[in-house]
Parts: C-alpha cells; structure tokens; sequence
C-alpha cells in the first residue's frame, strides 16, 4: 500500500530519523544482556517502517531507545540517532538534554504505547489526559481552545465527542486504542512510534484502526515505526520492514520485496509460519527451535542453531548486514539489506532465498513460500 | 434461537465421542443497574439471594452460550473461531464441565454424562483442557517430573511393571520434547513458551484422553513455534485419533488446522461446515466480515484488499439484539433479521449459515432493508471472500 499520493511534503523520501550501530545493554558486568546490537534503521519523511520480530528479540527495546524512553537497568552503549526535521537541521537525539527532548517528544516525535490499556490513566477522564497534553506543549491555548481541539481529535479517530467527558473504564478495547492514537497526534508529531498497537485487540477492530492510522498518515504526512510480533500485518501496511532476530537486524527491504523475495533464512521461516487464508491447505514446517536466550547467545550468526542452511562460517562469524549479492538496481534503491552468509556472493544460493525481487518475473503467491508437503488426510 | 442440531452438524467420519446437545450457559450478573435482583439487598444474604435468581425467574444474566450444539469425534479436529467474547471459552469450559450448563446435555459414546463426582473423575479421563497461557497454567513451585506425575497418580493410570519415569519419559516424547531426561527436571520458568505449553499437552494426555480441548493454545507463544505446536496438535489427532476441539481467534489457523469449523458470534453459532469451505466460500455476513478483517499478505496487491464487510463491535451479552445477534452491524439486515432469529440453514452439505438471507420464501415486508443500513442483498450477490482465488 504505497502512499505517494497523499504525501504532498517536498521532503517525500528524505531521511527523517537516522539509526545507526545503535548499541542496548541491559545491566553491567558478566551478567551483561546485549538487547540491541549494531542497530540500522532509516526512517524517511512519510514513511511507515515496521520493526518486526519476536518477544526478546529487542524490538520495543531499540524503540525506547531511540525515544530515550529506555530506563535503568537498559543503557544505550553507542551508535547514533539523527533527527532531520528540515534539510540542514538535525537534532543528535543521543546527545540532546532533558530539555531539548522535552521540546522535541510529543511535540516531533511520539509513542503510541504496548498496552493502551494501561497506558491512560484510569482516574482521569479522557478529555482531561487530551486537554493536558495540549496545555503542556501549548500554553497559550485558552481553555475552550484545548477544549475543541480534543473534541476535534477525537472525531479524527471516530469516536464522538460527547464522549470526552468518560473515564477509560467506560470504553472497549479499541476506543482506548483510537484515543491513545489522538492523544499521539494531538500535537502534530511527525514521527509516530507505535509499539504493538493492535495486539490485544480482536481481528475487525485491528483492521478499522490500521485503517483510520492508514487514512491519517495518508492526510497528516507523518511517518510511522510500526512495532509488531505479526509480520503477515507488516506486510499489508508497511512501506518497508526491518526484521529483527536476538537483538540483530537481520532483514530490512521494502515490504514487497520482503514478502515475495526474503533473503535472510529467518525471514524465509517467519513467512512459512503464518497459514494461508487461501489455496491449498498443505503442511507448513515453520522454524525449529526456539528463540535463544539472550544471555547465552549462541557464537557466530545468532540463528545458525535453527537455521536448515547453517555453513561451517556461520558458527564461528557472525555476519555483517550487507547488500545482498546479484541484488539489481531496484533493490539498491529499495534499501534492501540482508545479514546472512549465504548473500555475501561466495556460495550458491538456494532458490527460495535467491526469488527475484517483485517488478521481474512475477512470483507465486503464499503458496510459493510454503515448503509444499502433501497434508495427509485421514 | 439457532437450530444447527444433531443431524446437520460437522461430517462426523469417526465415531461420534462426545456430544453436546443444546448447550447453555447463562451467568448471573451482580451488582446495581442490572434487573430486578439487586434491590436493597446488601451483604452476602443478598448476594446468595441474587445468584440463586440468576436465571430466568428475573436477574439480569450474561448470554454467554446460546444452545450450542456440536460433535466431537474421533481423529476429527474441530475449530472454534469468534472474537473476545463470543463464547467459545465458555463453551471449552461447559465441555470440560468445569462449569454446569444452564441447559442442554453432554453425550459420551452416546449416553447422557450424570453429575456424580465419580462420574466427574471417569470424565476426566476422557475429556481434557488445555488453557491458553502456559506461563499460568503451570504451577511454578513444580518441576516438569511433577505436573506429569500427578494425573498418573491420581488416576492410578500407571500400569504395572512400568516406572513412573518411564511413563513420564513416554509423555514427553509423545509431545516431542526430547531428550525427555532433559525436561524432566526442569521447572516452568526455566522453560520456553512452546515447551511449556507442550508440557501442559503431555499433562493432559497423561490420562489417555479420547477428547483434548484446546482454548487458545497457541496465542500466547511467539509466531516461530506456533506452527510447531499446531503440528503437534495435528500429529496427535493422526497418531493417537484424539477428538481435538481447537479454539481460537485466528480463522487462518483454523483453516490450517481443523476439518471443520464452527465460527460462534455474541454466543451463537453461526456458520459451521468443512474449513475449507467455510473460509473459501463464508456463506454468513459475520463469517465474510471475520475474513475481510484478517491479515492476508498474499491477497493485498495493488488493487488493495477487500472492503471490511461491517463494522463496529460485538453487542453486550446481558441485553443482546433481538432477532439475529449481529443484524445491527450486519450490511445486509433486513426487517425480519430484527425479529427473528434465523434458524440454520443447510447452504451445501455439511454446511449450514444461521442468516435470513438463505430463507427463500421472505415476503416484501420482512426482506426490507433496515433504514440507516445498506441495501440487502441476495445471498448469492453478497460478497464471498474466496472468489477471487478461483
């Protein structure tokens, strides 16, 4: 779902937030759990990025980092974070004080928290958190001005307004979800970070909320860090995804790209574990093993223990995330990056991560992702 | 009421295990606002009163599971698909008689199941529930040897001449986690998500179930196992002919999964039939709008996905709507959806839809489209999710 219509800003496809070697320890000593290692990422001006990966593997951890959100015990160890406004004007988010950050969160850049339902507080009714995020970044409003603009913002995200007067307790699920997403673009933020935002809700009230995001990213021109464990919802409203495994990007390529022509054996086995909703039924095999534990990472490549195409490299380096080798000229431009040692051009690729890229010849659907083993009836 | 009885229900190839015939389950509810019983009665005297008038002499109750009726037989998987609250835990629960139905019968091989407490302990053993939450559903002060022993011993299933280690060790290697030496003695929290919840399998096939119900077992664990405990659950049924009744949320596991499916909304069925049918060609509105909504990477190209077929939430269980519990959200009600309940319909074989639109002989006044609603329209113009496939 690409969006180019409705992002008339000039900074279209200009960078906006810049990670890089981005470094997250939690605790000191032997004890010491890398949670992100060497993190990459590139936001760009309108864009949405989804992070995808699975429970540790250091997602919301890089999201609070970037944020500066990340508390004691988790430290940031190095890299950088850049924020690019406006050509010519970066703010080194790594460096920035407490006051500049306050200036700059909410206002620049905001979060969308994991669990909306805690996430509002419970003794305050839902006008109130709006109206006082309003007063704190904007003083100057007057009362009735806050008073409508939190009416407005409610009507964004289709809730009416006559509502503002109700305690949080008083709404489903999905109404506290739409309220922290007009609570996230009360000030006109132009980064979105959204940290699991449709997780605990049922499968049509996820589908009119990524909707409603969908529609106001297409109007306001923010852009959007989508953090997901459900990668089949990445695909369908990403413009690019970074894939993540142990604290590792392994993965980042546009999201088409990703879907019809993984390179990374990780991506491969995410793609295969999702069932079709369509096509023949057959036996999907998934990923053997089990996501390791974080304090006792395996040496070389962190998957190689679940990987079915491990090499005697891969266990001793670990590999670097680099352009895959025969990538062509889309790809380049796609951003596409793979860190795995079968794309660094030195051995034979097997065919299913070697799928040209989509634009070439069309490939299969779902089905051609699938290890296709005739499901036995009885 | 839904009608979807005995004779038409999923194709049952194996031998019928356990059957339940119209099941019921409303819970009283408590506290102010609701219905009559709360009136000036405080304390615990009231409480007692209330609960004891839940029902239908006038408190207020939850319209948790409306006459549901349903077979289990053997190696057969049978999928459970809804929302958050749409019964189907409830329904695990009343099959596991954890819970006493407000009516309706549960059938073992044919023959009625008594309420006696023995009968409850010989129920057990061939009924068994497997919880959503591994991380729960363990006791945390225990290790893996323990949660495996107890049903043996309780049940007194360890046959003679064998060790409990080697009945143990036979446990865990039925739910594949091996070398079993290595788990014997592991606790739960030493344990990943997916070799807990395979614990929590071996715990309950230590009793040589016929029956496994499994409410949600996969959706707590990360996406890269859960096919792995899906295929567990799909050997077993192979391997052992378990009755697996496999709830969940997830109408694309389902369709993996199961052989048949029953989709349940605000405490109904809906729709039950074989699973590929039901999700190539949903014949009921709620079934189509549970399809548009769920996430299909390989169908949203540039021409985008299909339109959500509905919106808005499911209704409140204490006062649920009239007629068809979801003509409000319903594209296509009509006058009389708002009336009456729809009886299940039998739209192919072994495929049957709770929804006026199957009805062939409505008249102009109760085919009317529902002011403020779209236009109905007939069954074979509504939209169907799988057509474009073929």
């Amino acid at each position: 779902m690409s969006a180019e219509a409705g992002r008339s800003s000039l900074l279209t496809g200009q960078p906006l937030l810049e990670v890089s070697g981005l470094c997250v320890d939690y605790g000191v000593g032997p004890g010491t759990v890398h949670a992100v290692v060497g993190a990459d990422l590139v936001l760009h001006h309108g864009e949405v990025l989804g992070l995808a990966g699975e429970s540790g593997s250091g997602k919301s951890t890089l999201a609070y980092a970037i944020t500066r959100l990340l508390r004691a015990p988790g430290m940031i160890i190095g890299g950088s974070v850049a924020y690019r406004p406006r050509p010519g004007s970066t703010v080194d988010l790594l460096a920035a004080d407490e006051g500049a950050l306050r200036v700059l969160r909410w206002s620049q850049i905001s979060v969308v928290l994991q669990s909306a339902m805690n996430a509002l507080n419970p003794v305050m009714s839902i006008g109130t958190q709006l109206t006082d995020v309003l007063h704190a970044h904007n003083p100057s409003m007057s009362k009735a001005e806050r008073r409508a603009r939190a009416a407005s913002l409610l009507d964004m995200v289709g809730i009416s307004d006559d509502r503002l007067g109700s305690h949080p307790h008083e709404l489903s699920g999905g109404m506290r979800q739409r309220v922290m997403i007009a609570m996230a673009l009360a000030l006109e933020p132009q980064v979105v970070i959204m940290d699991e935002p449709t997780t605990a809700l049922d499968v049509v009230t996820q589908r009119e909320i990524l909707e409603e995001l969908m529609d106001l990213r297409e109007r306001l021109g923010f852009a959007v860090l989508f953090i997901t464990h459900d990668l089949s919802l990445l695909l369908e409203i990403a413009d690019s995804i970074a894939v993540m495994y142990a604290g590792r990007l392994v993965e980042r390529a546009a999201a088409a790209a990703l879907f019809r022509a993984p390179r990374h054996p990780y991506t491969l086995g995410l793609l295969s574990s999702f069932p079709a909703l369509h096509g023949p039924r057959q036996r999907l095999t998934g990923i053997p093993g089990s996501p390791p534990d974080l304090r006792q990472l395996p040496g070389g490549c962190v998957f190689h223990p679940r990987c079915p195409y491990v090499m005697a490299r891969c266990r001793t380096d670990a590999p670097p995330l680099l352009l895959p080798a025969g990538a062509g000229d889309r790809e380049l431009t796609g951003g596409r990056l793979a860190a795995c040692w079968l794309q660094d051009g030195s051995s034979a690729v097997p065919p299913e991560l070697a799928k040209p890229a989509p634009g070439g010849v069309s490939p299969a659907a779902t089905s051609a992702v699938a290890t296709p083993v005739a499901r036995s009836q009885s | 009421m839904t009608q979807l009885t005995g004779t038409a229900q999923p194709p049952a190839t194996g031998t019928p295990l356990l059957e339940a015939r119209a099941l019921t389950k409303h819970f009283p509810v408590h506290g102010a606002g609701h219905g009559a019983a709360g009136t000036g009665r405080r304390g615990l005297r009231g409480a007692r009163r209330r609960l004891s008038r839940g029902g239908p002499d006038g408190g207020a109750v939850v319209h948790a599971v409306e006459s549901v009726s349903l077979t289990l037989a053997e190696a057969q998987i049978t999928a459970v698909v809804g929302e958050s609250g749409s019964g189907k835990s409830t329904l695990a629960r009343l099959l596991a008689r954890l819970i006493r139905p407000t009516s309706g019968e549960l059938l073992v091989n044919g023959s009625p199941v008594r309420a006696t407490r023995r009968g409850g302990q010989s129920y057990a053993r061939l009924v068994q529930l497997v919880l959503q939450d591994p991380f729960s559903s363990l006791n945390p002060v225990h290790d893996v040897r323990y949660h495996l022993a107890r049903p043996l011993q309780v049940h007194g299933l360890r046959e003679a001449g064998t060790s409990m280690d080697d009945a143990i060790n036979a446990l865990l290697e039925r739910v594949a986690l091996t070398p079993a030496s290595q788990f014997l003695h592991k606790y739960p929290h030493e344990l990943s998500g997916g070799q807990r919840q395979r614990v929590a399998i071996a715990r309950a096939l230590a009793v040589q179930p016929r029956v496994l119900l499994a409410d949600e077992p996969v959706s707590m664990l990360d996406v890269s196992i859960r096919l792995g405990v899906l295929n567990l659950l799909g050997d077993l049924r192979e391997r052992e002919r378990l009755a697996i009744l496999y709830i969940t949320h997830d109408i694309a596991s389902a369709r993996y999964l199961a052989d048949t499916i029953m989709v349940m909304y605000a405490g109904q069925v809906v729709e039950s039939g074989p699973a590929e049918v039901v999700t190539d060609r949903p014949e009921h509105p709620y079934t189509q709008l549970l399809l548009s909504a769920a996430p299909d990477p390989g169908h949203a190209g540039p021409s985008g996905r299909p339109a959500l077929g509905g919106r808005g939430s499911p209704p409140s269980l204490v006062t649920p709507p009239t007629g068809c519990r979801f003509h409000p959200r319903c594209p296509h009600a009509m006058a009389i959806c708002a009336d009456a309940a729809p009886p299940g319909f039998g739209v192919a074989d072994d495929h049957q839809s709770a929804c006026w639109l199957h009805a062939s002989d409505l008249d102009a006044v109760q085919a009317a489209p529902i002011a403020g609603q779209q236009t109905s329209q007939a069954i074979d113009q509504a939209p169907r999710m799988g057509e474009e496939t073929r």
